[in-house]
């Protein structure tokens, strides 16, 4: 793994938006795969409900609601900010990037420097190591750093493996020098050979869209039905791939950041499901008061899903002192990785809702 | 862990209801779907601290090669 250190830059406000429409689980796709069959898996999985996107809102109306919320809450003009940087899968185009269109959007200047980064459930740390980089660089004033995504369009509803699981969301976090923040700490790492665990197989370049690649066909055995503009995830792989790489990967983190368990604050993990998430917690041997949820309600919001939980589950705890905090996320590429970071009272806003 | 043992801890984490016997298939269990793949994966690493890929799985047809595979 790669660790990078950090230092006097950070988090000073974080903020969030949900669509208003609400999903519940247990009465999602009932005549298609049966009450009782649905309800086992609900219960299982732990996502009681979640917040799809009407077809008009895009994770970049999200991202751009909770940002001008935090420049509300937070009386952040637009010219404190030269850098903004929007995390999704789920771009308003191919092209132009998304934040370019966000830097008009919310009124920044034309001295922005805006660019995506595609990256899914890992998100965070790839968003916060860029900024971070660049933020210690002359001429860079403050970062918005944007991440969301529309995951309730990207599986199929007709996918037992996947229907259940995704929901939508866009966050805003404002970064920013200041030594208060002291040292930060980053593992990242990469397989590529596993790319093809959670993947979008046409559409791209491989595999240009044509009438075929649009066609629900079915997948499996069970009868699961999707496209080939859908995603898959095979999610028996990624928990193997989780299991065997998240719990060392921390092991390593807390060591090269010179810190043992007790000294963690939270735990903020990705938030792929229930099931998954409760027994990586177990596994990392951190007890469940420290470590944040927000899967119940939301599902797993993808790359928002870190960010968000820090609104949904920790405002008074972010807003209320110094706090050390361990993230972990993992999910396309396949990659994963942790971060431990420093707040001090990091403002969180309300969870706004679109 | 014996095989019984074996099959008590199997009935316990993936909720299984149905009588299960060394020779069971089971993916032809009611209680069967993709969900007790992943359900394995966690009864192999938290009780042999073995990891098992989807894969392996797939090579198994009945209790007994579960049981064989998980504590190889």
């Amino acid at each position: 793994m790669a660790i990078i250190k950090h230092s006097g830059v950070g988090i000073s406000a974080i903020a969030a938006a949900v669509p208003s429409g609400r999903v519940d689980n247990y009465r999602y796709q009932t005549d298609l795969f049966g009450e009782e069959n649905v309800k086992g898996l609900v219960d299982k999985i732990g996502i009681k409900e979640r917040r799809f996107a009407p077809p008009t809102v895009c994770a970049s109306d999200l991202c751009q609601r909770a940002a001008e919320q935090l420049m509300r809450d937070n009386h952040v003009s637009p010219e404190d900010v030269n850098l903004l940087i929007f995390v999704t899968v789920s771009p308003d185009y191919k092209f132009p990037p998304t934040a370019t269109l966000l830097q008009d959007r919310l009124g920044l200047g034309k001295d922005t420097v805006a660019f995506d980064i595609t990256m899914g459930c890992s998100a965070v740390l790839y968003g916060l190591n860029v900024a971070y980089s660049m933020l210690k660089a002359e001429g860079m004033k403050k970062c918005l750093l944007l991440i969301g995504d529309t995951n309730s369009r990207l599986y199929s509803p007709e996918d037992r493996t996947a229907a259940y699981i995704f929901g939508d969301a866009g966050t805003a976090m404002l970064l920013e020098r200041d030594p208060k923040f002291g040292d930060s700490c980053f593992s990242i790492n990469t397989d590529g050979a596993s790319c093809d665990m959670i993947m979008v197989p046409a559409g791209g370049s491989r595999m240009p869209s044509t009438e075929e690649t649009l066609k629900n066909r079915k997948v499996d055995d069970y009868g699961n039905m999707r496209s080939q503009e859908q995603a898959w995830m095979r999610g028996g792989d990624v928990l193997q791939l989780v299991i065997a790489n998240v719990p060392r990967d921390i092991n390593a983190l807390l060591a090269a950041a010179g810190l043992e368990r007790e000294d963690i604050d939270h735990v903020v993990l990705h938030q792929a499901n229930g099931y998954m998430n409760n027994y990586l917690a177990k596994k990392l041997k951190f007890p469940p008061e420290k470590v944040p949820t927000s899967f119940e309600l939301f599902g797993n919001t993808g790359g928002a899903s870190v960010p968000l939980t820090m609104v949904t589950d920790m405002g008074e705890a972010l807003a209320g002192g110094r706090k050390t905090i361990l993230l972990s996320a993992f999910g396309i590429g396949m990659t994963w990785g942790g971060a431990i970071i420093h707040t001090d009272h990091c403002a969180v806003s309300e969870l706004a809702e679109l | 862990m014996t095989i019984q043992e074996f099959i008590s801890a199997l009935s316990n984490e993936l909720d299984i209801d149905s009588e299960l016997t060394p020779a069971t298939q089971f993916r032809e269990l009611p209680e069967w779907s993709s969900l007790s793949v992943m359900e394995l994966i966690v009864l192999a690493d938290h009780e042999f601290s073995k990891t098992i890929k989807p894969t392996d799985i797939l090579r198994c047809d009945t209790v007994e090669d579960l049981y064989h595979l998980l504590s190889a």
